[in-house]
């Protein structure tokens, strides 16, 4: 009888045993789970820093083992401009969401990739405000409705989705910018492996990387779990297409 | 031996920054105290220090949050109008006791007001620096050399409360030239000593068991447990209290003034005693809280001229200075805590 072998284990970024308050089928506990596994892969975990965002993004504070402030609404990449610039040694990430980093933080989001800040930027666009429940965020899809957009999201009231990763990608400090998603296993794969390698071009000084994660709402969009994954696959993957915008890394090859 | 030098006040403040240990600075501009960024972004990469232009007051708060809650001295600076934007970030700083100092170069308001310096922020600075009713220690300096040794005090105390501290001075200070003496360099050991007694809360990185946390914020209970802690600190600075008296001993006419009122108003005192009206004056230090009965001399029958510059706002206003002898005043403030109900008249 062939002995039993460990393949899998827990990352030690998250609370042992710790269960998270995110709703069925939303997909931050598994950007949680991808973020303590790339800084413990890089044996980073003692360094890693996490500069919270508001909205659902802020459960997380009650979910991770690594060193967290939380910034006000928007200013994550303020706040985490202040941090690397003060301990460069840290591994510095921040976690915002699409209102976020996308609406009352643009400013902040804009310059800090603008300067190349040294830290690494996750976001998570599910196209719609979590936390509040389900108000209109830049990232709603023409037509989507929200509590603030009842007749659905009009172009000529409400103007167009923005595409924060080509926003970003106009910029040019950044050194890494991936949209990537969490509805697959190959998706989880390629995410994980987007965020490693954030944080390793951050370990490298090389600047500023952004990981887009397009997810999903069900709770907001009105959506069971399942359907919830056809709408993203359907329309939010074809406004927000997956890929690599820039990988200054990759060019140097 | 000191240095004494000649200086502009608000380079003052930002070399008196420097050798207090700052080592982060970020700042927008604005008129009438650009030049501490200006001074910032050349002095502080030669003390291996980081300067930061932000894109806004708001960011630039935000950033000095961040870099506070690492451990290490910073210090940001704007006027009025933009401290109004500060509001945000100072009271994330005060929920999550971050220790910090930024200074208020005032100007005239409300809104974007003038360049012209006025003390105008003084219930903005002392009461309601933004939500959720916090406090600070305010420090309000009257000469060049008075912003160079609150600054480089004011560290000490915002890490000893673990709060943040607000320099409040203005337009005057902030643009004229006086000699000043300035205070020894921090050493390095110094400062690494300081930021050790924070390491265990620095938001760095730690090993696993050991995470730092900064929740400007809780949940549960959590809140009014931090409110009733925060309450008690307040209650502590009684024993900071400062007053400075001018020419008190035998005073008819009490002046009650801060900052360069105060200075206006020791040389209003100086000509009427010329004149022989026995005047005086009592000034403030720290602002955060007046509490001029302690002043010695002060518990008397006589008559206090509030003098700040300003129109909408006195210094003593009911309820904050123990100043209650008007009959309207009697009515709005039943006080009676200052001992002297009835014998000292406001003007």
């Amino acid at each position: 009888m062939a002995e039993e072998k460990k393949v899998y284990t827990r990352t030690q970024g998250i609370i042992p045993g710790a269960v998270s308050g995110f709703c069925p089928g939303c997909m931050h506990s598994t950007v949680h789970k991808l973020i303590g596994e790339a800084a413990e892969e890089l044996g980073k975990l003692d360094k890693l820093v996490r500069v919270e965002g508001v909205g659902c993004c802020g459960l997380g504070q009650f979910y991770v083992t690594h060193d967290e402030t939380i910034a006000a609404h928007g200013r994550a990449g303020a706040v985490a401009t202040g941090i690397k610039r003060s301990s460069p040694d840290s591994l510095v990430y921040t976690y915002q969401g699409d209102g976020d980093l996308a609406a009352i933080g643009l400013a902040e989001t804009m310059s800090a990739a603008n300067r190349g800040e040294n830290f690494t930027v996750i976001f998570v666009n599910n196209g719609i405000y979590g936390m509040t429940g389900g108000q209109m965020a830049p990232t709603t899809l023409i037509g989507m409705k929200s509590t603030t957009t009842p007749g659905g999201r009009d172009p000529e009231k409400h103007g167009y989705p923005m595409h924060m990763s080509e926003i970003i990608n106009q910029l040019t400090a950044p050194y890494y910018i991936e949209r990537v998603s969490c509805d697959t296993p190959q998706h989880v794969i390629a995410a994980r492996k987007a965020i490693k390698k954030a944080f390793q071009y951050q370990i490298d000084g090389k600047g500023y990387s952004l990981v887009e994660i397009v997810t999903t709402c069900p709770t907001n969009w009105g959506l069971d779990t399942l359907k919830a994954l056809d709408f993203l696959r359907d329309s939010m993957f074809t406004e927000y297409p997956l890929g690599v915008f820039r990988d200054e890394g990759k060019k140097l090859k | 031996m000191a240095e004494r030098v000649f200086m502009k006040g608000t380079e003052a403040i930002a070399e008196a920054a420097v050798r207090a240990g700052c080592r982060f600075f970020a700042g927008y501009p604005i008129t009438p105290q650009n030049e501490i960024p200006e001074y910032m972004a050349r002095r502080l990469p030669e003390v291996g220090g980081q300067f930061v232009q932000g894109e806004s007051e708001v960011a630039s708060v935000n950033m000095l949050y961040g870099a506070a809650s690492t451990g290490i001295r910073a210090m940001s600076s704007s006027s009025s109008c933009g401290i109004s934007l500060y509001s945000e970030g100072v009271s994330y700083c005060a929920s999550a006791r971050i220790p910090m100092v930024y200074v208020n170069v005032q100007r005239g308001g409300p809104g974007i007001g003038a360049i012209q310096p006025a003390q105008q922020d003084y219930m903005q600075a002392t009461k309601a620096s933004g939500n959720g009713g916090f406090r600070m220690i305010v420090l309000a300096p009257d000469s060049v050399q008075e912003c160079v040794d609150m600054v480089y005090e004011a560290y000490d105390l915002a890490e000893r409360d673990q709060n943040p501290v607000l320099v409040l001075t203005d337009g005057v200070m902030g643009t004229m030239m006086e000699p000043v003496v300035l205070p020894p360099m921090k050493t390095d050991e110094e400062l690494a000593e300081c930021r050790a007694k924070f390491m265990p809360r620095a938001i760095v990185g730690h090993p696993l068991g050991q995470q730092a946390y900064c929740r400007p914020g809780s949940v549960g209970d959590g809140q009014e447990k931090a409110n009733i802690e925060a309450a008690a600190l307040y209650e502590t600075w009684d024993k900071d209290i400062r007053v400075e008296e001018f020419m008190m001993d035998d005073a008819e006419i009490v002046f009650a003034a801060y900052g360069i009122s105060a200075r206006i108003s020791r040389a209003v005192v100086r000509e009427l005693r010329a004149q022989g009206v026995k005047a005086g004056m009592i000034r403030p230090r720290h602002i955060e809280k007046p509490r001029f009965q302690q002043s010695q001399g002060y518990n008397r029958r006589r008559n206090v001229y509030p003098c700040t510059d300003e129109m909408g706002y006195r210094l003593c206003y009911p309820g904050q200075m123990p100043c209650q002898g008007s009959p309207e005043i009697r009515r709005i403030s039943p006080d009676k805590r200052s001992g002297n109900e009835g014998r000292t008249g406001i003007h």
